[in-house]
């Protein structure tokens, strides 16, 4: 009886349309690797090769070599690493005075915090850009850092999870005779972890792939960050088909074992932000 | 008693002064990089200011926004930006929609083929677009290797033709984002109680009419928040075009924030551009308060 034919023929079909999917997301990915192990005249070939022959793995040293990837990879670092944690640090000091302590102006500061959510980043980019040219601010990795100590986003996130930290906890702490700041690093940075866990993880890969930022604040190639740096390198090898696919999947790595590490993290934070707008 | 009330209000003082203590560094922020910005741009949109020198800064009033629609550059890339919304949006909620089904029946390995479909989306689009340049090559890129064997002989030329250029960032652009939106839809679809669909399948309904009648309805306030976010996000493209076309062929693809990133740092035109980033700022505005208004004929909450 389990073994309806109906059914298997239903299960294959499903099954290949599965497969067909798979196809469909990571057929980029695949060709990718392949045409990075590929001389150049292999790679618009009909049919597609999908196995190279011969396997060309100049592309990788190349790659390392004729672009200082090392330095982009490092500028990278810095700022993802410092502007995350910037970031993640005064948006959970602030969202926890919002959450639950009483101030004058609360409310309103709150409101208008929020409200920058509605302003594209984009429509600011022209006078911030002129700006931070006044401060002298230019050509420089510290004004993308900086940039993080503000967010919005980041604020509203975390004060939803120190909200449901029972206030019992932070009154028998100040019974005890525990200060603000001792509450806050000693008991609420503790109760709120899944909340900083995934502002971290999206700060980090929103400041890792960012391009536009970047783009109109650095101009000397030394502080150029990876995306820079991979959109320069394109440019300038745009014929070089496996150098530019093997440059590209290497700036990708670092962010894909990040991604793979932090997997259920990252699908809990978007359906929780997601799904309440 | 004087000193009772001082006390109080010492006190009152040192509980406003830590709290303020725990903002002032997003406070300085805030202040920095986007209060003095709103105003100021407000203020250069109407100026003819170039970028280049202050002195010779001019007030032009509202010019620069009645110029808007004489400028032929502005009024093509808002047309491109109005197209590649109409259909990036419901192409990308539909592709998410029914990703998101099909895991919703997988039993086995549902990580495996989450972290599959989602894999564009934590890639950066630069190389995105880098990729997706080389797959579009008109002569033998693997797009048109596979149109070639599926019957069709004159294949577009894609990112070389001003008429297909923009259809291929829009495909792009829904390939690389629609694992966010199907990750939402199925977190969604996972809270409708299965005893609807028990219900559904009582009164002899098929498949097709328990997601007609059954998820989407219920599924209705996500579809709508995923639709606002998409539409936002689409009037905010530029990474993909400037990587992938710089804005062309000729002017094929170019959009409302290539407009502000060209005529504010290529052209020196600083006021016109702050101009056309607050008409972005307006429309995305009155859009998103039109879809807040017309919810109500459609989105159904418990």
């Amino acid at each position: 009886m389990k073994d309806d034919p109906k059914k298997i023929i239903g299960r294959i079909l499903f099954g290949l349309l599965l497969l067909l999917l798979v196809l469909c997301s990571i057929f980029p990915f695949l060709w990718m690797i392949s045409t990075s192990f590929k001389y150049d005249t292999q790679v618009f070939t009909n049919p597609i090769q999908w196995i190279p022959d011969p396997v060309k793995l100049d592309n990788y040293r190349k790659a390392w070599s004729e672009i200082p990837f090392a330095l982009f990879l490092k500028n990278t670092a810095l700022v993802a690493v410092a502007g995350t944690f910037l970031q993640v640090v005064c948006c959970s000091a602030a969202a926890y005075a919002f959450a639950k302590m009483e101030f004058m102006g609360k409310n309103i500061l709150f409101m208008i915090f929020m409200a920058t959510m509605m302003i594209p980043w984009h429509t600011i980019m022209i006078p911030q850009h002129m700006l931070m040219g006044r401060l002298g601010m230019h050509d420089k990795l510290a004004t993308l850092i900086l940039m993080q100590a503000f967010g919005a986003f980041g604020i509203f996130l975390l004060r939803q999870f120190f909200m449901g930290v029972p206030n019992e906890l932070r009154e028998a702490a100040q019974i005890d005779g525990a200060g603000e700041i001792r509450i806050f690093f000693s008991i609420m940075l503790q109760q709120a972890r899944p909340g900083l866990a995934a502002l971290t993880i999206f700060t980090f890969i929103t400041q890792w792939n960012d391009y536009i930022t970047p783009l109109i604040y650095l101009n000397s190639p030394k502080n150029y960050t990876l995306q820079l740096g991979l959109k320069m390198f394109a440019t300038q090898y745009t014929m070089q088909y496996g150098l530019t696919m093997a440059g590209t999947l290497c700036s990708m790595v670092p962010l894909f074992v990040v991604y793979l590490i932090f997997e259920k993290q990252i699908t809990k934070g978007i359906v929780f932000t997601g799904m309440k707008g | 008693m004087a000193k009772q009330i001082s006390a109080k209000r010492q006190k009152a003082i040192k509980r406003n002064l830590t709290a303020y203590i725990f903002i002032l560094p997003c406070l300085a922020g805030f202040m920095v990089y986007y209060l003095i910005p709103i105003f100021a741009g407000i203020g250069f949109s109407m100026t003819d200011y170039t970028g280049l020198s202050i002195k010779n800064i001019h007030f032009v009033g509202f010019d620069n926004y009645k110029n808007l629609f004489q400028n032929a550059y502005f009024k093509k890339a808002f047309m491109n930006n109005l197209i590649y919304t109409l259909l990036y949006t419901p192409i990308t909620l539909i592709v998410a929609l029914f990703f998101a089904t099909v895991l919703n029946h997988v039993k086995r390995g549902v990580k495996f083929f989450r972290v599959c479909f989602f894999l564009p989306y934590v890639t950066s689009m630069v190389s995105v677009a880098i990729v997706w340049r080389l797959i579009f090559n008109p002569t033998n890129g693997p797009i048109n290797i596979l149109l070639g064997n599926l019957g069709i002989s004159n294949p577009p030329k894609w990112l070389m033709s001003t008429k297909w250029a923009l259809y291929a960032v829009i495909i792009v652009a829904v390939w690389k984002t629609f694992g966010y939106y199907m990750l939402i839809l199925l977190a969604g679809m996972q809270t409708i109680p299965e005893h609807l669909y028990e219900a559904a399948a009582i009164d002899g309904a098929r498949a097709a009419q328990k997601f007609w009648y059954v998820t989407l309805p219920l599924l209705s306030p996500t579809i709508f928040l995923c639709i606002v976010t998409l539409v936002i996000n689409s009037f905010q493209v530029f990474d993909l075009v400037n990587v992938m076309t710089e804005g062309g062929p000729g002017t094929a693809t170019n959009v409302l924030v290539y407009r502000i990133y060209e005529e504010g740092f290529k052209n020196a035109n600083m006021g016109f551009a702050c101009a056309i980033a607050y008409f972005l700022f307006g429309v995305t505005l009155v859009i998103t308060l039109v879809q807040f208004i017309g919810q109500k004929r459609w989105v159904h909450y418990d």
